[in-house]
């Protein structure tokens, strides 16, 4: 398999996460979306590594990984917060910056 | 110590302190008394330092003290200090002089003010005393402009001193405003000197001069300008129509500000910078026309008054535009000199007058009358200032009159000459129509509220010393010329002195067979010259043709003005705001709150992005 296959696969994933990003009504499911997004760049990231010989993009998903993690933590934290102060988790009813 | 400028600068400085002091100790100001005598005292040591410095620079001594002001990369642009020299040491000692004498003097005159009123009375008699004296002794353009300025300020306060009445505070502002427009013209003048010449230093512009390095060109437009703001400050015609109203402050003030010093700081000026304007002998031409205009103007306006200042205030007037002919003739010398004396029997007058109002409570010479008997002395005074106005023999006014008439006939003004002596005549005549109904004849019925006649008495010390000083004074220097002559310019014509004497008693005999005699009938004498008499009545219209100026032309310009600022500067501005307002109002719509419709924004934004780069590879 070459490398183009790959970065389809992360390509997909890519536009499944951005889909859900866009249109899930729920925060936890944007959360989510995001995390697919997050996942398809270390696709990326590790088959150029992969085809490159090259350990650096290997040490780059480490990385990734690890703040991807803090981050989840960090937004689910604030979707909590936000529905102690605000009592609902959708993501329409959360427009207090409209112009 | 034989240096002037340090007893010029121990005259500066003392006013300065006693006005620094009365300014900051609000306790010591409010009492009244005290804070007059501190400032008596003090300008009592300002007088003798003065004498001291004009003793030595008398005697040829000259000095410079001046401290570098305002720093520039290229040096200081200018400089304070004080220049004393000959002439600027003698009027320091006219300033002082007067200054104190008009201070002690005012103890009496304003003896029933309430205390904090006196207290601020000397409280700008003090800065006023400094000013003058630092106008005076200024080395360059620009203390003199602060100077000038500064004793405008202070005519301003003492003018509105009763500003409780509208007509002294109307008084005041139009006092401000008119000497302000020729202040104007200056401050434009100093600044274009400074551009033509590079410094505005009196010594190094007179040493440009004498090397020929001054530039000629266009060096009529600057002493024109600076001799506007001669016209403005010595009530030269047309500006001349702020002086009589100035009369409605306090008796003393007028002697002082408005008769002996401040309204002379414009011929002072001229004389200070008199071989400036010899090089620009039409502008000189015109000091000497307007000057004479205004001689004559102001001499028949005063024939026409029977309030006794404002008779006084039009022949401050008159001798003022007598000693700006002086210099427009070119005779400078003798336009200072007329300066000097009229600045004694001048202040001598005001004040005699001012007993006279003191004991009589009222300012009209018609409900006077018989006041030779009641007030004996003060008759004596005002008859010793009299005679020196009107120029007679003796007296202090006299030989610097004669002087003017025969330096103006000599410079080459004939028809200003024959002004002049017309004025002259007027001056004994209406001076002497003064002493006449006001000091002879029978007591006036009073008029309510004010106890003539009988009733009146001579001043206290305080008025009585200061007008006794001037009196020798006025008596001791026309002697003085009598004795030794002060050696002229130029060989006067033979004529002069026998004219000049003639018209004198000429003036004085008409106004004794008018007021005294009554052989002429005074109706029927104003009647001969009815159209002047009805004219002189309305101030020749002047006050008239002011408001008309104002009312048709500044006014309409300011509509004008006010209309294209309104409507199409404010206009063009309203509309751009209301366009940046509608647009912010349509594109705040983009600003949906939603977080996911951004991120729909930014994906769209990247594929975009992405199609472009794809298209234009």
């Amino acid at each position: 398999m070459g490398l183009s296959a790959y970065l389809t696969l992360a390509a997909t994933l890519f536009a499944i996460g951005l889909f859900g990003v866009i249109t899930r009504r729920n925060t936890i499911g944007i959360l989510l979306g995001i995390e697919l997004m997050l996942n398809a760049v270390n696709i990326n990231l590790v088959a150029f590594a992969r085809f490159n010989a090259d350990p650096a993009g290997m040490i780059f998903t480490v990385f990734t990984i690890c703040i991807t993690v803090s981050e989840v933590a960090l937004g689910l934290a604030l979707v909590i917060l936000i529905f102690r102060v605000r009592r609902t988790a959708i993501a329409d009813h959360l427009d207090i910056l409209r112009g | 110590m034989t240096d002037p400028g340090a007893f010029a600068l121990l005259a500066l400085l003392l006013p300065a302190a006693s006005f620094l002091v009365l300014a900051l100790v609000w306790p010591l100001r409010r009492s009244g008394r005290p804070a007059a005598w501190l400032s008596i005292v003090l300008a009592a040591g300002a007088l003798a330092s003065a004498i001291r410095a004009w003793t030595v620079a008398a005697r040829g001594g000259f000095s410079l003290w001046a401290w570098p002001w305002i720093p520039m990369e290229a040096g200081p642009l200018t400089s304070v200090g004080v220049l004393a020299d000959a002439d600027s040491a003698l009027m320091l000692v006219l300033v002082a002089g007067v200054s104190f004498l008009v201070q002690l003097y005012s103890l009496g005159y304003l003896s029933d003010e309430p205390p904090a009123s006196l207290g601020r009375y000397y409280t700008y008699q003090a800065l006023f005393a400094f000013s003058m004296m630092g106008l005076v002794l200024a080395p360059n353009f620009v203390q003199l402009f602060v100077c000038w300025e500064l004793v405008g300020l202070c005519s301003y306060l003492l003018i509105g001193y009763w500003y409780q009445r509208p007509e002294a505070a109307r008084a005041a502002v139009k006092a401000f405003w008119t000497t302000k427009a020729g202040d104007v013209g200056l401050l434009i003048g100093i600044v274009l000197l400074y551009r033509q010449a590079g410094t505005f230093e009196f010594l190094d512009l007179l040493l440009m001069v004498d090397s020929k390095a001054l530039p000629l060109a266009g060096l009529g437009v600057i002493t024109f300008c600076i001799y506007l703001g001669a016209v403005g400050k010595s009530a030269q015609f047309p500006l001349h129509v702020w002086l009589p109203d100035a009369m409605e402050g306090p008796t003393p003030v007028s002697a002082l500000i408005h008769a002996a010093t401040m309204v002379t700081a414009g011929v002072y000026l001229l004389v200070r910078t008199a071989w400036l304007f010899d090089q620009t002998p039409e502008v000189l031409e015109i000091v000497g026309w307007v000057g004479a205009f205004t001689a004559l103007l102001a001499a028949v306006l005063a024939c026409a008054q029977s309030d006794i200042k404002r008779v006084l205030a039009y022949s401050t007037v008159s001798q003022l535009g007598y000693m700006m002919a002086a210099i427009g003739a070119g005779f400078a010398s003798a336009g200072f000199l007329h300066l000097l004396t009229h600045g004694v029997f001048k202040a001598l007058l005001f004040l005699g007058a001012g007993a006279v109002i003191h004991a009589v409570g009222t300012n009209d010479i018609f409900a006077m009358g018989g006041l030779r008997r009641a007030m004996p002395q003060t008759f004596v005074v005002f008859l010793v200032g009299t005679l020196s106005l009107s120029g007679i023999p003796l007296f202090a006014g006299f030989f610097s009159k004669e002087e003017i008439l025969a330096g103006v006939w000599v410079g080459g003004l004939p028809i200003p000459f024959v002004m002049l002596a017309i004025a002259a005549f007027l001056t004994a005549f209406y001076m002497f129509r003064v002493v006449f109904i006001a000091f002879f004849g029978e007591p006036a019925s009073a008029p309510h509220g004010s106890h003539a006649g009988t009733h009146a008495h001579d001043a206290p010390a305080t008025m009585g010393i200061p007008l006794w000083i001037l009196a020798v004074l006025s008596v001791a220097v026309g002697v003085g010329f009598a004795v030794k002559h002060p050696e002229a310019e130029f060989e006067a014509p033979g004529f002069v002195t026998p004219l000049a004497i003639a018209l004198a008693l000429g003036g004085i005999a008409l106004a004794w067979l008018t007021y005294e005699r009554r052989l002429i009938d005074a109706e029927r004498l104003s009647a001969l010259v009815a159209p002047i008499r009805d004219a002189a009545a309305h101030r020749f219209y002047l006050d008239e043709a002011f408001v008309a100026i104002y009312r048709w032309v500044i006014l309409g310009c300011s509509r004008l003005v006010g209309w294209v600022d309104r409507y199409l500067v404010d206009g063009v501005l309203n509309l751009l705001s209301a366009w940046t307002l509608d647009a912010g109002d349509r594109l705040r719509r983009i600003q949906s709150g939603q977080p996911q419709d951004y991120v729909y924004g930014v994906a769209l934004g990247v594929l975009l992005l992405l199609i472009w780069f794809q298209w234009a590879s």
